[in-house]
């Protein structure tokens, strides 16, 4: 209850309540995400069971219209799949892929921003050299270059498999920058003041006074940039599943889907790209919308 | 000042010999050249015999060196999938992701600075508004998102625009270009625009902030004193100093376009260096893939030094020395 009476008198709650847009936008991110959570038990059928799946029922339009089925409220793809369970199964695998990118940037990037503001010398020049320079590349080239290798190195029957491990690695290993330079920056302010010193000087260990007492003063503007790199990792997973280069069509998210339904756009099936197309942007505005305000709402400047 | 210019020059240096040396794992220890360029039925000699004549026997930096100066000579080897020298693929695709990228970077710079200003002047403005909220739709949507809603609505609804290819193409010596025919004009419109909406919602914020920056500045609110009419202050003082991280940004943003054109080409099937790359990444042809990051790393490098010299040159504040990390100001 004592935690609760807090949250509700902090600053970040009231300037959530003062922020219309930001409620909606949190309701939308929380719907997506508890329907993807649940997924199994929100979808109306189970795309990937192949006995409920029924060729007759292939490319139904949505239920708006003259020939729409009350049993698929967006229609079918051209398989028989609904288009509303694919979009909430394929809406949970985007996220799951986007979520653990994040949190594998996340570690990589604070670990080695942590370690080069706070070692400083030649370990800090060489890891901001390597930032620089990855910094030059947009990540989605560094993305498609990092599944390339994995499909040279990995063999073929074994890819389709890992696809989803390869897909984190290559968006993970493409955002860690922006964690280390922030890091860095505030760790070096860190390292000089008077409580920083003083576990110095009683003894511990460096690595602990890493971990236990600067990291935690360096984590508030960490989380902002993970928000933000959250709708930017499910930005790039679904261009490079979109790509035909991220995520079989046996396991689709939402960019496969689209991928697929492109194709079905020139015969008049525009519901099968159009709905996962509009749940991706919408997921990705809602996800940038709560970003901009937690930036705002953390910067004391700004009020 | 010449010691800056020799400064970024190694510095540039430096990174594309490490763009040379992924370039170059990459060519050497994914998979075995060997097997990627000779079918099953070569003999074990036969192996032998090429593996010694393309050096593959020598010492890794021995071998490093010479795929540098091969680089440096365009002589990026042969398509493991096409069996065609890698260089010649380049420049066939090359004049058509070129002409869609810089048409892009034309169509965001005279739509977005014009956007950022008028968003500028009418802050509470009704149309100013819409504008920040479109542009605010305009960076969630993805790029083939975009792409794929103009297709339905241009190409397949009103049947407009031509929804794939380049069309008709004029051969001016080894460059073709689509500029000159009707058919090439119309199938550039659409992938233009989606390539170009991104940048220029960037465009039009930057221009924006920067404007209302230097709207607050003494020597506007000097010019009005002076009487001089709104469209001098704001075209004439304003606007022109609003220009220089304008320009900056969007050299820099340059190379990011092309990178772009990646998605912009899978989306309208645009036969540019894009289409290639995902295809070599598709089919794991290294050589491709190997070329094209070589590629697109010297276009960075050249655009990022050649922005810096310019941000040398036009800004004197920075020739004061402020230590190694000259960087992108």
């Amino acid at each position: 209850m004592d935690l609760l009476a807090r949250a509700r008198d902090s600053d970040i709650w009231y300037s959530f309540k003062r922020s219309p847009v930001t409620i909606v936008a949190a309701a939308v991110t929380a719907v997506i995400m508890l329907s993807a959570l649940f997924a199994p038990w929100v979808a109306p059928h189970n795309p990937f069971d192949l006995a409920s799946i029924d060729l007759m029922d292939a490319s139904i339009p949505p239920v708006w219209m003259a020939e729409g089925d009350a049993r698929f409220l967006l229609g079918t793809d051209d398989q028989g799949r609904g288009i509303l369970s694919t979009i909430i199964h394929g809406s949970r695998i985007s996220l799951g892929v986007g979520f653990a990118a994040v949190v594998f940037s996340l570690f990589f990037g604070v670990g080695l921003g942590l370690v080069s503001g706070y070692v400083g010398g030649r370990t800090d020049a060489v890891i901001m050299r390597v930032a620089d320079i990855q910094l030059s590349f947009p990540a989605i080239l560094l993305a498609l270059l990092v599944d390339g290798v994995a499909r040279g190195v990995l063999p073929r029957d074994t890819h389709d498999e890992l696809a989803i491990y390869v897909l984190i690695f290559s968006i993970g290993i493409s955002g860690w920058v922006q964690y280390a330079r922030t890091v860095r920056g505030s760790t070096m302010v860190e390292k000089n003041k008077e409580y920083v010193q003083a576990a110095r000087v009683i003894g511990r260990p460096t690595i602990i006074i890493m971990l236990r007492h600067v990291l935690p003063n360096v984590m508030g503007p960490v989380l902002v940039i993970a928000t933000i790199h959250l709708a930017l990792a499910i930005i790039t997973e679904a261009t490079l599943s979109f790509l035909g280069v991220g995520l079989p069509p046996t396991e689709p998210s939402l960019g496969t889907l689209i991928n697929v339904g492109q194709d079905f756009l020139f015969s008049g099936e525009w519901w099968i790209a159009l709905f996962p197309g509009a749940v991706l942007a919408i997921l990705v505005l809602a996800v940038n919308l709560l970003g901009d305000w937690l930036r705002d709402a953390l910067n004391p400047k700004l009020r | 000042m010449f010691a800056f210019i020799i400064r970024r020059l190694l510095q540039s240096v430096l990174v594309m010999l490490t763009v040379a040396l992924i370039a170059f794992a990459l060519f050497r220890f994914v998979g075995d050249p060997i097997n990627n360029l000779v079918g099953q039925d070569t003999t074990l000699q036969d192996r032998q015999q090429l593996r010694e004549t393309l050096g593959l026997n020598d010492s890794v930096v021995v071998q490093y060196w010479r795929y540098v100066v091969n680089t440096a000579r365009g002589d990026f080897g042969f398509s493991y999938i096409h069996r065609r020298p890698v260089k010649t693929m380049l420049l066939e695709k090359m004049p058509a992701t070129l002409e869609l990228s810089i048409i892009s970077v034309i169509l965001a710079l005279f739509i977005g600075v014009p956007m950022g200003v008028y968003t500028a002047l009418r802050r509470d403005g009704f149309l100013a508004k819409i504008f920040m909220s479109v542009s605010l739709i305009g960076i969630s949507l993805p790029t083939f998102l975009i792409g794929i809603l103009l297709i339905l609505l241009f190409g397949v609804i009103l049947r407009w625009l031509p929804t794939f290819g380049r069309g008709e193409v004029v051969a001016l010596g080894s460059w073709t270009t689509g500029l000159l025919t009707v058919s090439g004009l119309k199938a550039l419109i659409m992938p233009s625009i989606t390539l170009a909406l991104f940048q220029m919602t960037l465009i039009m914020r930057l221009v924006r902030s920067e404007m209302l920056e230097v709207l607050r500045t003494d020597y506007i609110k000097f010019a009005r004193a002076r009487g001089l009419s709104n469209r001098a202050v704001n075209f004439g003082h304003a606007l022109k100093n609003t220009l220089v991280p304008v320009i900056t940004i969007t050299g820099l943003q340059l190379g990011s376009v092309i990178a772009f054109a990646i998605i912009t080409e899978q989306v309208f099937q645009w036969p540019g260096m894009g289409r290639m790359f995902i295809e070599a990444v598709a089919d794991v042809d290294i050589p491709v893939m190997a070329a094209y990051l070589c590629l697109i790393a010297l276009f960075f490098v050249v655009i990022n030094l050649i922005v810096d010299l310019l941000y040398y040159a036009v800004d004197p504040r920075l020739r004061v020395d402020r230590g190694a990390g000259g960087g992108h100001g």
